[in-house]
């Protein structure tokens, strides 16, 4: 059975669900194998055990997380290799890409980014330019290298789990020596928030709420919805630029985005226009973002945000 | 310093996007220097000219590769400021994927590092059309150069860089020694617009042309027959279109609640 490599960056103590996503869908392709970067807690060995895995590796070396992805791609080509895979699966983060283009040049593989779905034959699918055309691709070369974006693989454990053995994989020599050092490091505050990326509603706000994000929050925490934003409302520092949505921000594709105070220039659409159910609130009538949305608000978004969150919370009760 | 700004020639975003032909190429009438590579070529401007500018001898050299077309995005390098500007031509190029592209850009960097070192290559952080950012790390692999992508702030000290990239829940500061390749982000600073001087100058600044055959590589290595990963079928998403819309009578939340209800939403 052809062998799948799955890039598993530093669990912790539990697999994020966008891991147990590519470990479900790398089951649908072959004999899945985890390449294993950081500690195997307990925990996250089990699991691996219940999503079928045969075999997890791990680096020789300790270092890896010292330096900009190169040697992590060294290692997992080095991993490819030794295992025989054919597909090698990664996250879409921005670090999930950069390490799978090394890599592709390593194993002179096929890259294929922004995947979310893959058939059996190995053929892709992904939107493209900012998501008007659904296009199927693949890699002709005989190893595939691709990186899934999360939340289209509902993640299921094997029908039969496996009992995967543990084995090293040698880091070639001499793989940090051309790579950038990371000299420094902080963690940032988290919000306690859904992730937005993956968060089943969003609620946007623009330069519209004129410095005060208060009703967006709002009207997310009514909805269990991540709070996002326009470049606009992230360039005056309202709020941090890990919200922004869009074409240099984060691409969402939510079952709800309510947008709010956001005109809809081409770039805030490229992040978002593949949302569920499009409402966007805006004061202007003339704003490109009616064009898009399935219910539009011309209005004041500091009179709709309030009272439609006093409702929802009557509702709810 | 001799930095090589890599700016690409993009369908501008603000018309509608086509891929054409059998094998779903972009369509590239109505192409820009792609916006994403204004920062790019600000950031290199701005370390040449902290140190002292072209009178220094420091170089900024703008390459893009593509069709005709795209000597004006070398054209609006040269007059944002841009010493000198080269365009790498050839049919054969045409439908070239990240790892083609990556290999011809690699050749192309060697080929201008023949008369003086090459100190640092700096990108977008991602081409407007293609979107994958694959092409930095891919260009850093094939030149064995450490690469640093998605800087939100760059300085070079000595014979090293000194970034800033900010992930979701971590902000790092990384070092490389140089030569290095480095992708910026729209974060990193606010490109200048060509003033008349800068026009004007652009004129007299000279434009290279180089073939396939200049940087050593041959046609089955690009272009479809050497790309590595094929588009087998695209399929145009019908637009999206308006839905309802209704102005605020006072009680426009809780219309927007009962939507939501409608759409089981809540
Ligand atoms: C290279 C590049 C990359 C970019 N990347 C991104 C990106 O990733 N994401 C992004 O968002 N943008 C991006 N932009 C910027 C984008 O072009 C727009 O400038 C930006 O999206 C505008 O933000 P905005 O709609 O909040 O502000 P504006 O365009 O100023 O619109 C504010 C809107 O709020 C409305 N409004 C004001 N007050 C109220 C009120 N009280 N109630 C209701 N409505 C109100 C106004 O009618 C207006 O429509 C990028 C631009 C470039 C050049």
């Amino acid at each position: 059975m052809a062998k799948v490599l799955v890039f598993i960056d530093n669990p912790g103590t539990a697999l994020k669900k966008s891991s147990l996503e590519l470990l479900t869908l790398a089951r649908t392709l072959g004999e899945s194998v985890v390449a294993l970067n950081g500690e195997l807690h307990s925990d996250v060995s089990s699991t691996f055990a219940e999503y079928g895995v045969s075999t997890i590796l791990r680096p020789s070396a300790q270092d890896l997380d010292d330096y900009l992805v190169a040697p992590k791609a060294a290692y997992l080509a080095a991993a490819a290799e030794n295992t025989g895979a054919t597909t090698v699966l990664l996250d879409n983060s921005p670090e999930g890409k950069e390490i799978a283009a090394r890599l592709g040049i390593r194993l002179n593989a096929g890259v294929i980014t922004d995947v979310v779905a893959v058939e059996a034959d190995g053929t892709a699918h992904k939107s493209v330019l900012a998501g008007s055309y659904n296009t199927a691709c693949k890699a002709n070369t005989p190893v595939s290298v691709l990186t899934v974006k999360a939340n289209n693989v509902v993640p299921e454990p094997a029908a039969a789990p496996g009992t995967p053995e543990t084995v090293t994989v040698e880091v070639p020599a001499g793989s940090t020596a051309a790579a950038a050092r990371i000299t420094a490091r902080e963690q940032k505050v988290a919000s306690g928030r859904p992730d937005l990326t993956d968060a089943r509603i969003v609620v946007a706000g623009g330069r519209g709420v004129d410095g005060d994000f208060g009703p967006v929050e709002e009207l997310a925490d009514a909805l269990g919805a991540a709070v996002g934003a326009s470049r606009a409302a992230t360039d005056a520092g309202w709020i941090s630029h890990d919200a922004q949505v869009g074409q240099t921000g984060k691409t969402v594709s939510p079952q709800l985005y309510i947008s709010a105070g956001i005109s809809g220039a081409i770039q805030q659409k490229a992040g978002m226009q593949t949302a569920k159910v499009i409402v966007a609130v805006n004061k202007d009538a003339e704003s490109p973002v009616f064009e898009i949305a399935d219910f539009g608000i011309v209005g004041d978004l500091f009179d709709v945000l309030p009272q439609a969150t006093a409702e929802i919370k009557k509702r709810k009760g | 310093m001799k930095i090589i700004v890599l700016v690409k020639h993009v369908p501008d975003a603000q018309f509608d996007r086509h891929l054409t032909g059998e094998r779903y190429t972009t369509d590239r009438d109505e192409s820009i220097l792609s916006e994403l590579d204004e920062y790019a070529l600000e950031a290199a401007l701005q370390l040449a000219e902290a140190r002292g500018g072209s009178k220094a001898g420091n170089q900024v050299i703008a390459l893009s590769m593509g069709p005709a077309g795209a000597v004006n995005a070398v054209k609006k390098s040269l007059q944002m400021g841009a010493t000198e500007g080269v365009h790498l031509t050839d049919e054969a190029l045409a439908g070239s994927d990240a790892a083609a592209t990556s290999l011809a850009l690699a050749a192309a960097v060697q080929r201008l590092g023949q008369d003086g070192p090459v100190d640092l290559i700096i990108t977008g952080m991602a081409s407007t059309d293609g979107e994958t950012s694959l092409v930095p790390a891919q260009l850093a692999e094939r030149l064995g150069l450490p690469q640093v992508t998605f800087a939100s702030s760059l300085d070079v000290d000595g014979g090293r860089l000194v970034a800033r990239r900010d992930a979701d829940t971590t902000s790092e500061t990384v070092e490389a020694p140089l030569p290095a390749v480095v992708s910026v982000t729209d974060q990193i600073n606010e490109p200048r617009y060509p003033n008349f001087k800068g026009i004007i100058a652009a004129k007299r600044k000279s434009i290279t042309t180089l073939s396939l055959a200049d940087i050593g590589v041959d046609a089955a290595q690009v272009g479809h027959s050497g790309s590595w990963t094929t588009v087998a079928n695209a399929e145009e998403r019908p637009p999206r279109t308006a839905g309802t819309i209704i102005t605020d009578e006072g009680d426009a939340g809780i219309k927007l609640v009962d939507f939501l209800a409608a759409q089981k939403l809540l």
